[in-house]
């Protein structure tokens, strides 16, 4: 682990002080540690939380509700309706999830969904955040020029249809459901699934067509 | 406040640069961040609310350099410190020096899921009726308060339409500064690209923000 390449002492580290990330290396061991020691945190709870987000709670939640949206024409109407209540019903709620909002894509709308004072993501459904997402060029650009933001996602929108940006500034969190591709008559909720991607439900992209996918 | 973090409409910070497959975390460090910062949120010492604020506090310059993990562990040393759980001395030493503060719980492993499952519902119940309705035409406030809020600068004095009631909400602007909840009624405001930007915007573009009841005048 390369959090033990350093000490704790700060005069055998042979790293540059203005590298910020063998900087918060460090930081975030003593901060660690001194935690650890006053018996204020269990860093076997840390592991757990980390096991949480890197194989339990990820954009495949998100993809599941999309693709029961697609299907269920009932499910997409309590979706629009009261989203915190359909998603929970597939077992997705929790921290970042607790008030959801599904907004949906038509043929003449497309949704984005921005936080431009912090980093709000519906965590529930698609997991943590990418870095793109907490930056500040996607967050200050977002709202004023968000096809140019598409266009660096490779996603370029016909000039007519409408743009609408929903940020973040409270505790609801948004979920984009895409368009369902065409030539997707056949499959099935998981093999749709396949085809809903993290930026399709935040509105960066759009789902993948069935060719695309393989 | 109008901090480093009110960043919608800023220009000059450059291509948001998407990274193909990105991990979930980019060091081992980062990973710590997270689980260090969300296991401190469970001692139930501060809010949700004054964490953002702490983050927004940053210097501008350290704000805008920093990863959002960075900007997380900063803003927890503040939030820790504040609060008596750790002294400056240990974080500059790396190792416990006296007893601090004692927290309202101690997160351990055996508690991780049910704790992110049950998350941290913000919504309260409030007596009031709601003093806007859908369709309503309505004005954003014009306010520059050094302390937290969630209206963000380029909503500022803004004619919008209400689009949704969402419900009733804990007030971050009053949380943050340990000031109550003071649960407000919370909209879905929708404005029109033009209205917001001005000559140039996109005239496709509508742009939405929840606000609460209070950022909000009637027209």
């Amino acid at each position: 682990m390369s959090e033990h390449h350093h000490g704790h002492d700060h005069h055998d580290h042979d790293h540059h002080h203005d590298n910020h990330f063998t900087d918060m290396e460090a930081r975030v061991k003593a901060l660690e540690t001194v935690l650890t020691e006053k018996g204020l945190i269990d860093p076997a709870a840390i592991d757990a939380i980390v096991e949480t987000y890197e194989t339990k709670i990820g954009p495949r939640n998100g993809a599941r509700v999309v693709a029961k949206a697609w299907t269920d024409a009932e499910f997409a109407d309590w979706l629009k309706r009261d989203a915190t209540a359909a998603i929970a019903s597939l077992g997705y709620t929790g921290r970042q999830g607790e008030h959801m909002c599904a907004v949906f894509n038509t043929a003449d709308t497309h949704n984005l969904v921005v936080c431009t004072l912090c980093s709000c993501y519906p965590w529930s459904v698609l997991g943590l955040p990418p870095v793109w997402y907490k930056a500040p060029p996607y967050r200050s650009r977002a709202v004023i020029d968000p096809r140019g933001v598409l266009a660096e996602f490779g996603l370029r929108l016909a000039a007519e249809t409408r743009i609408r940006v929903w940020d973040s500034t409270a505790e609801l969190r948004y979920l984009v459901v895409p368009e369902r591709p065409a030539g997707t008559d056949d499959l099935d909720e998981e093999e749709l699934a396949d085809l809903v991607t993290r930026d399709s439900m935040i509105g960066t992209g759009l789902a993948l067509s069935p060719e695309a996918s393989r | 406040m109008n901090g480093p973090h009110d960043l919608g409409g800023s220009h000059g910070l450059g291509p948001v640069a998407p990274e193909t497959n990105e991990p979930y975390f980019h060091a081992e460090w980062e990973k710590r961040a997270l689980g260090v910062t969300l296991s401190c949120g469970a001692f139930g010492a501060w809010t949700i609310d004054e964490s953002r604020h702490a983050r927004e506090c940053l210097p501008p310059a350290t704000y805008l350099s920093a990863s959002y993990y960075e900007i997380w562990t900063r803003a927890l040393e503040t939030l820790l410190k504040r609060h008596g759980f750790v002294t400056q001395a240990e974080l500059d030493g790396g190792h416990m020096l006296e007893k601090g503060t004692e927290p309202k719980r101690v997160l351990k492993a055996d508690m991780v899921p049910a704790v992110l499952a049950k998350g941290g519902p913000c919504d309260r119940p409030v007596d009031a009726r709601p003093r806007f309705v859908v369709g309503e035409q309505v004005r954003t406030k014009n306010f520059n308060p050094t302390t937290h809020t969630r209206l963000p600068r380029y909503a500022r004095a803004k004619v919008g339409t209400i689009e949704a009631v969402q419900g009733s909400f804990v007030f971050p602007d009053d949380n943050a500064h340990g000031r109550g909840e003071s649960a407000q009624w919370l909209y879905t405001v929708v404005f029109d690209g033009g209205e917001i930007w001005g000559k140039g915007a996109d005239p496709t573009l509508t742009v939405s923000i929840d606000a609460w009841e209070s950022y909000l005048e009637h027209l």
